[in-house]
């Protein structure tokens, strides 16, 4: 549906996209997840359109935005970030000029409008301003303006900034309803929410794509996989350093950290060679020592932790 | 083109700008007019049209300041060019709605043609020459002051570069600057200047190199403002 190939885009001296290249599939809601400033914002504006890139090409639905800028708006429905709106004009005149401005028929232009009014449920401020308007109004207009084509392809840029919780419990639930008959991107700095909302997730830093995937692939993606807590009593004799000793010449772990000790407790993080499943020859080892294990549990990566490894890593050039 | 036209036709009319704009230079004009008229004791509008350089300068700036800095400040530049629209049915489309503006606003001064001739016997045909050369005049004005808006996000900022640019180019075809040059380049500065054109319009008489040199500039004007609107989004 959507092929984004090499695109590089330069502000100044400042690269803002190096060499971005992914896919989208028809139905998938993609969320575009990165930090700000990681380059979100330039990838949809350069898929919509209203970007050129430097070099490179985005593809949708096989027409290329660089040669037919044209065709590829019109497969598009783009709610822009920050959501921007013409607060002179009334609800109705706006989605007007944007029906006309899209070529919509005149004799149609009344039943889409009332269609997306439907969908986004504001019949009742049609003609008010829409500067007037609550936020989370705003923003419905604002996807009213986006679905008033019913374009198969709908990108949206954090559709859910500035608003407040039952809005964004709103805006997320028109957005899972929409994910199911046409294809999404969707961008946002929040973790839960791409988590919340898409099929799959795509991590963006500093220009590059550092990752894609389904939210639980992400996970197992994460560095180490599953680590293993043990809290272990010491025997009155023995020290912490002891155990360390020990866990030094073991070849089924890869790393240990010792997390904290009180008392003659101490809790150790153990991180398995090859993701391998070590608690019975944990078992087994304190037994040989005489350590009592008090508490042992295992850990998955989170997908926070996924996105923050993957930030806040150096970007290899 | 007419979708673009027509939202910026709304939002002239939706705010009071508009109909401020339209009653002040309608008030003004006509004040100034008839102040001087009856003295002369003449039925005609040339000292009328004759205004037009200079009022147009303070007046369409005004009228031309929004267009493209609201759209940048309001951020909706991003949604206007995210439809399936030509680059150019945008630009001219805002270039032709704040020319049917300017036509709406000249148009209600037929009121001044109509009470002179029930005075006098007017000239019919040097004032629809003075009227023809106002809309050449004032699309020239509007040209630049779209230019003006579209290298800022702020409508103060826009009227100001307006009227700068509009006066700079009206000023260099002006007798006091055109006496300070060497005889050999006075001629060819002058010929630059947006009110110089005019004088021959408003006394009737359209020469062939006065429209070329308006539409000229509405057309440099308007492709600056495209070269702009393209770098800058």
């Amino acid at each position: 549906m959507i092929e984004v190939r090499n695109i590089v885009k330069n502000y100044g001296y400042v690269k803002a996209l190096d060499n971005v290249s992914f896919e989208v599939k028809k139905g998938e809601i993609v969320g575009f997840l990165g930090p700000n400033g990681a380059g979100k914002t330039t990838t949809m504006r350069i898929i919509t359109g209203y970007l050129y890139p430097d070099s490179g090409d985005v593809l949708v639905k096989g027409v290329s935005v660089v040669n037919d800028p044209l065709e590829v708006k019109r497969n598009i429905g783009y709610l822009p970030e920050d959501n921007p709106l013409y607060y002179d004009m009334e609800v109705i005149e706006y989605l007007e000029f944007i029906g006309e401005a899209r070529g919509v028929r005149k004799h149609k232009l009344k039943g889409e409008i009332d269609r997306v009014v439907q969908t986004v449920d504001i019949s009742h401020v049609l003609y008010r301003p829409i500067g007037e308007l609550s936020k989370g109004y705003k923003q419905r207009v604002g996807l009213a303006q986006a679905l008033l084509h019913d374009p198969e392809i709908l990108i949206l840029d954090e559709p859910t900034t500035g608003l407040d919780p039952t809005q964004i419990v709103e805006i997320r639930g028109l957005i899972k309803q929409l994910g199911k008959e046409k294809t999404l991107i969707i961008s946002t700095h929040i973790l839960p929410e791409a988590a919340a909302t898409s099929t799959r997730i795509l991590i963006i830093n500093k220009g590059k794509i550092v990752a894609s995937g389904s939210p639980d692939e992400l996970t197992t993606m994460a560095e180490g996989g599953e680590t293993l807590h043990v809290i272990l009593k010491l025997p009155s004799n023995a020290f912490s350093t002891d155990i360390e000793k020990v866990f030094n010449h073991l070849n089924w772990i890869d790393s240990f950290t010792l997390k904290e000790v009180k008392n003659n407790e101490a809790e150790y993080v153990l991180k398995p060679r090859n993701g391998e499943d070590i608690r019975e020859k944990l078992y087994l080892l304190s037994r040989e020592n005489d350590w009592v294990i008090l508490e042992m549990w295992r850990e998955k990566a989170s997908l926070e932790d996924v996105f923050l490894s993957l930030i806040t890593e150096e970007v290899p050039s | 083109m007419s979708a673009v036209i027509k939202k910026e036709l709304k939002s002239y009319y939706n705010s009071t700008m508009g109909y401020i704009i339209t009653i002040v230079f309608l008030g003004l004009t006509s004040w100034l007019f008839f102040k001087t008229f009856f003295l002369y004791g003449e039925a005609s509008m040339r000292s009328y049209f004759n205004m037009m350089p200079v009022i147009f300068m303070l007046f369409i700036p005004a009228i031309t300041m929004r267009q493209w800095a609201e759209e940048r400040k309001l951020g909706t530049i991003e949604v206007l060019f995210t439809l399936p629209l030509k680059d150019t049915d945008i630009l001219l489309g805002k270039f032709f709605a704040s020319f049917i503006f300017l036509l709406i606003m000249l148009a209600l001064t037929v009121t001044i043609p109509i009470s002179i001739s029930f005075i006098g016997k007017p000239d019919f045909g040097e004032i629809l020459t003075g009227y023809i050369g106002s809309l050449l005049l004032g699309g020239a004005y509007l040209s630049i002051g779209l230019f003006a808006s579209s290298l800022t996000s702020s409508q103060i900022v826009a009227f100001i570069l307006g009227l700068l640019f509009s006066f700079s180019l009206f000023i260099v075809g002006e007798s006091f600057v055109t006496m300070t040059l060497p005889p050999a380049i006075a001629p060819i500065v002058r010929y630059f200047g947006l009110g110089y054109h005019f004088d021959s319009i408003a006394r009737g008489v359209i020469d062939m190199r006065d429209l070329i040199y308006y539409f000229s500039v509405i057309v440099i004007f308007l492709y600056l403002t495209y070269v702009i609107i393209k770098e800058r989004r």
